[in-house]
């Protein structure tokens, strides 16, 4: 548990070691500030919700969620680190959970900063806090399964820029899997049972419920098990890459 | 103790590493020599749990490798080819890092990074970021690293690699102080190296071992050894009356007839006969001394360049 959260500190500081985690999360603030108001109606719709930040967040994690997990592995194995981080007394999966709990929580912290959208909220009428509650911590899941394969594709590639695209590439397959776009793909040759699987899968089904504040033990599953079995790939292809 | 048996490695169709088989006890420097690409680096990371092998086993500390990975990490201070480390952390920060991984809180934390800072001599940089040092001191950043818990082995590879002369007399005296009760492995293409600090080298090519034993025995296997280097104060021609001597097997003329290496007969002592020809001759000589043998020598020879 020691080696974990030591992994995850040094993780998560080197986020700060550069100006870029200013840049992402100013960037990431004045993006869901964008959505919400502009694209989101969030002043014409007349309602005391944060339903418009909330609609536009897979959307805006698509793009976000990649770069922030992109470098988790890839740049340990362009610097050569990896086999220093390797060859220190540290399981794999310490290491994979480590680097993964550093990201989200990084990710946790940019959405934290959105608070001002909650307190003008608060500000402008009564709005069901509890709904945006449930609502910030249905996000922030979403944002680690977003990570996860951000994290598994990062293993896949000593190049940050090859991780990225492979992970908004799955995750845009992910999110939309419900969707016609993805499901016509199967639709004719696959059984309906697996066209059931497959739209079952889908990360905007969802969190569609979520966003809304209906906080379906289900839903919190779906994106836990996503986080799992992403996070064991990431061990598997390390694994793999290793004795190659 | 370090257990190397039948180790062995196969990317794809290539054999790195075939079947080698080794042992290190306590108080040994062990020197890793071989051309690029003959397997050094291949076995290392097999040593330290990077790679796993594709056969064979090793064990250290009575502990295998591939059984109990983390158990072997703990004894070992390793030294990854290039020293990488994490470049935007300051070297303080670093090397804290690496000791909480090791499992150090507190006051002992501290004591051991004042040691080590104080060993490799890192006073001077420590605020600073690990990516901004020179060649130099991010060697000695990733050598810290390897002693902060005071391991009973260390594997280091290629530690002096491209420090200037100063800084490598610098890192060979270190590994020299440490070495009395660790094990230690170098892995070297910089042959004085070996007879600076190793205790006993081992040759390898393609992933084989070719030769295995102390400097010196090492140094026997060149036909330089027990050769006799003369060098007179200006040219003197004086090739014949060597070649003429019976113990002399056969006579090298360099520099224009200035310094001649004379070969014995197997088993021969020439330098008697050979001091006392010059004496008669009355010869001025510069310089006369028996070759040790030549490490690069024997390396050529053995590893077939």
């Amino acid at each position: 548990m020691n080696t974990l959260m030591t992994i995850c500190k040094r993780e998560f500081s080197a986020y700060f070691a550069t100006p870029v985690a200013y840049v992402f999360i100013f960037i990431f603030l004045v993006m869901s500030g964008v959505f919400t108001f502009y694209l989101g109606n969030f002043y014409q719709r007349g309602q005391a919700d944060l339903l418009p930040f909330f609609n536009f967040h897979p959307w805006l994690y698509l793009f976000f969620m990649p770069a922030v997990a992109m470098g988790l592995w890839s740049q340990e194995r362009q610097l050569g680190t990896i086999e220093l981080l390797m060859t220190l007394p540290v399981t794999l999966w310490q290491a994979v959970l480590g680097k993964f709990l550093a990201a989200w929580l990084f990710a946790g912290l940019a959405l934290l900063l959105t608070l001002p959208l909650w307190l003008t909220v608060n500000y402008l009428g009564t709005p069901d806090n509890g709904v945006i509650l449930a609502s910030y911590l249905g996000s922030w899941l979403m944002a680690g399964a977003f990570i996860a394969v951000g994290s598994c594709m990062s293993a896949l590639s000593r190049n940050q820029i090859v991780a990225f695209i492979l992970t908004v590439v799955v995750c845009f397959v992910l999110m939309l899997s419900g969707f016609p776009l993805v499901l016509d793909f199967f639709r004719g040759w696959a059984s309906e049972g697996l066209l059931d699987l497959i739209a079952s899968l889908s990360f905007l089904t969802h969190f569609e419920a979520l966003a809304r504040g209906v906080v379906d033990i289900r839903d919190l599953l779906y994106f836990i098990l996503v986080i799992a079995v992403w996070l064991l790939a990431t061990t598997q292809v390390l694994t793999v890459k290793k004795s190659a | 103790m370090i257990e190397v048996q039948h180790l062995t490695k196969r990317f794809g169709g290539f054999t790195a590493v075939d079947d080698l088989s080794f042992e290190v006890r306590p108080g040994e420097v062990l020197g890793f020599l071989g051309p690029n690409g003959a397997g050094k680096s291949t076995t290392m990371k097999m040593l330290t749990g990077f790679l796993p092998a594709t056969s064979g086993t090793v064990c250290i500390g009575g502990y295998d490798v591939a059984q109990h990975p983390v158990a072997v990490k703990r004894q070992i201070g390793y030294l990854p080819e290039g020293a990488p480390s994490y470049g935007d952390m300051s070297v303080l920060a670093f090397l804290r890092f690496i000791g909480e991984v090791r499992g150090y809180r507190g006051a002992e934390l501290r004591q051991r990074l004042a040691r080590v800072v104080e060993q490799v001599g890192l006073q001077d940089v420590l605020k600073q970021a690990v990516q901004t040092l020179s060649k130099g001191y991010k060697r000695r950043v990733g050598l810290a690293q390897t002693l902060l818990h005071d391991p009973a082995i260390m594997i280091l590879d290629e530690p002096t690699d491209g420090l200037d002369p100063n800084q490598k007399q610098q890192v060979r005296q270190l590994i020299t102080n440490l070495a009395e009760d660790k094990m230690v492995i170098i892995s070297t293409h910089i042959l004085e190296e070996v007879s600076a600090v190793c205790s006993r080298a081992m040759i390898i090519a393609a992933g084989k071992k070719v030769a295995d034993g102390t400097p010196a025995e090492l140094e026997a296997r060149s036909r330089y050894h027990q050769a006799i280097s003369v060098r007179f104060q200006q040219p003197v021609n004086a090739a014949a009356a060597f070649s003429a001597l019976p113990e002399i097997n056969e006579v090298d003329e360099l520099e224009q007839g200035q310094s001649y290496l004379l070969f014995p007969q197997p088993g021969a002592r020439p330098y008697h006969a050979v001091n006392a020809l010059i004496e008669q001759q009355g010869w001025d000589l510069d310089t006369l001394h028996i070759e040790r043998g030549r490490l690069d020598d024997v390396f050529r020879q053995l590893t077939g360049v």
